[in-house]
């Protein structure tokens, strides 16, 4: 009691100053690295800025965003990104809750398909972008090869516009391992007595699945849903490795864009004004996401 | 944890009745399942080692061969001596900013845990609010301006920040949301009774962080460090946006330059160069798979 005291008067501004001590690089780093870009993010987008010339950023109102309107790549990568989103998210999560029911299932070798799953996840996405490059390379790559196999000839994975797309979203789906390992941990998490006392009532597998799983494992999917949205809007390594976003923009992604106007264009304030459109749809599908969870997640007397 | 009795149809029957255990049928149904789905996992594995061994006229023969004819291993000495793959010294640009990574983030990132854990100081839970927010918004959000504020660093200071390893590294050293969450979450179990004998015994609260805590949340600091040096050896556009010339290059842009200037011709020289970009990450996985395991599972559930 007297130690509370103190420390609510007498030592409450050396706590304060030793706190703030403590914490000042990330205050720093905040400042710097996160609210100064943003900031100069907002003045540039209404800015015309080519790097290259000396006089630096010339104010032109809301001209860029204006331009964005009815800037047809602008659209295309936007289409493409929430295409990749709408389809890609759903499938991961789909994919990856039923392997880890699977990998939570008391079967001989777990372990060893536990790793297995995981493994490739843990491959760097450049080096993951060269192995599918050459899986799905035409006539020589091992997918055309197996199909050729059943009397099918590939089309060309990602040298069509109507395939190129789908092949990426297939292939990241090998990366699931880790989405899974979070869902295998979520799932020891449920209680034993959940499921005995399920069966006991009668229930089927399906219905323990629908009624107990499901709902205790929310906030996980929950979780996963939030990142697995944040990270489409940030693909870009993978079709700049295999497919330099084409063919024909096929598989152009929004930060594709963003780079290429910054970085290859010399367009630094229609890229940050790129960014910040990025950064709305973002925290407005975060949003969304958390307000809709009120209905679905289920937090376990939290 | 689970004691297992020895495994006789008898006891498992027993026990199926008693603990309600899944019925025999559907294992069988899911282990012919991950046998099918693991086949399918490994096959890209296998198809990249198969090439990696073949000589370049047998990658492009038809129909193509798993097990290649000819076993040419001395294709990871060529993929490592390319004129345009200088393998030892993209690892050692890989290394020299993952390494300052590391150290950068598990430095900073405990110190500012420690402050939000276990210092109350007014305000903190504002900030630490501010900071939990901030991990919602991504790079490339930050990208343009980040370039163009290094920029600017270079040309008041004179040192140059564009064109060398700094801005892959330095920003580091100021924490990140997501590791401070982490260890804070940690500390938070450490019991307070620690710090405060510690304090009577006229301990400053950094002898307090570095004797008493450290120590003790090893585990946690490790699986910072883990994902810290992972992010550095997998990034991508990062050097891809500060790094100007080849020579500064780290393994992934390397590895990426290698394909894009070979056209996609030597595919058994690729396959060898992606396979030891790959290698570092899967030995280190099989040397501290509880710390891998451990970190993934408490970063995505505990929160």
């Amino acid at each position: 009691m007297a130690n509370k005291l103190q420390a609510s008067s007498g030592a409450s501004s050396r706590q304060n100053i030793k706190g703030y001590a403590f914490i000042s690089p990330w205050i720093l780093g905040f400042i710097a690295f996160l609210l100064l870009p943003i900031a100069m993010s907002i003045y540039y987008s209404f800015c015309d800025f080519n790097p290259l010339v000396k006089s630096g950023p010339l104010f032109i109102g809301t001209a860029n965003f204006q331009d964005l309107a009815h800037d047809p790549i602008f659209w295309k990568a936007l289409r493409n990104t929430f295409w990749y989103a709408a389809i890609a998210v759903p499938s991961s999560l789909v994919v990856s809750l039923g392997l880890a029911l699977l990998l939570n299932m008391r079967i001989p070798g777990q372990p060893v398909f536990r790793t297995i799953i995981f493994l490739p996840s843990l491959v760097p996405t450049i080096a993951s972008a060269m192995l599918w490059l050459w899986i799905y390379n035409s006539r020589y790559g091992l997918l055309d090869a197996m199909l050729d196999r059943i009397g099918i000839t590939g089309p060309g994975w990602l040298t069509t516009t109507e395939w190129a797309m789908p092949s990426l979203m297939f292939m990241s789906l090998w990366g699931v391992g880790y989405t899974v390992v979070i869902f295998i941990a979520g799932l020891q998490d449920v209680p034993r007595e959940l499921y005995e006392s399920a069966e006991i009532d009668g229930a089927s597998s399906i219905r323990r699945l629908w009624h107990v799983t499901l709902p205790l494992l929310s906030p996980v999917i929950f979780f996963n849903l939030i990142m697995a949205i944040i990270g489409t809007f940030q693909v870009f390594a993978t079709p700049y490795a295999m497919t330099q976003g084409g063919p024909d923009r096929a598989t152009y992604f929004y930060t594709y864009y963003i780079f290429d106007n910054a970085f290859t264009n010399n367009k630094m304030g229609y890229a940050c004004a790129l960014g910040l459109i990025q950064l709305v749809i973002i925290l407005a599908l975060t949003g969304i996401a958390t307000w809709s969870s009120k209905r679905w997640v289920h937090y376990q007397g939290r | 944890m689970d004691a297992r009795p020895p495994m006789t149809t008898a006891n498992l029957d027993s026990r199926r009745a008693i603990s309600g255990a899944r019925p025999r049928p559907s294992r069988w149904v899911g282990f012919a399942a991950l046998v099918l789905i693991c086949t399918g996992f490994m096959a890209p594995i296998i198809w990249m080692l198969s090439t990696s061994l073949k000589t370049t006229e047998s990658t492009t023969e038809y129909p193509p061969r798993i097990i290649p004819q000819e076993i040419h291993p001395i294709n990871f000495i060529n993929a490592m001596h390319q004129q345009n793959f200088d393998f030892p010294l993209f690892a050692r640009n890989t290394l020299i900013i993952a390494v300052l990574t590391v150290i950068g983030t598990t430095i900073s990132s405990a110190l500012v845990a420690y402050g939000f854990a276990k210092i109350k100081f007014r305000g903190r839970g504002l900030l630490f609010g501010i900071m939990l927010s901030t991990m919602m918004i991504p790079f490339p959000v930050l990208m343009v301006t980040l370039f163009i504020i290094f920029r600017y660093l270079g040309e008041y200071t004179g040192i140059p920040f564009n064109g060398t390893f700094k801005p892959l590294w330095v920003p580091a050293f100021f924490g990140s949301a997501f590791n401070i969450f982490l260890l804070r979450q940690f500390f938070m179990t450490i019991p307070d009774e620690l710090s405060e004998a510690a304090r009577i015994d006229g301990c400053s609260e950094l002898g307090i962080f570095f004797r008493i805590i450290v120590p003790l949340a090893r585990p946690a600091l490790s699986v910072v460090a883990l994902f810290a040096f992972m992010g550095a050896w997998n990034d991508f556009m990062g050097p891809l946006i500060y790094l100007h010339s080849p020579r500064q290059y780290p393994l992934s842009l390397g590895l990426q330059t290698f394909q894009s200037q070979h056209g996609g011709t030597e595919w058994n020289l690729l396959m060898a160069a992606s396979l030891i970009v790959i290698a570092p990450v899967i030995i280190l996985f099989f040397l501290i798979q509880r710390t891998f395991i451990e970190g993934i599972a408490t970063t995505g559930i505990k929160g």
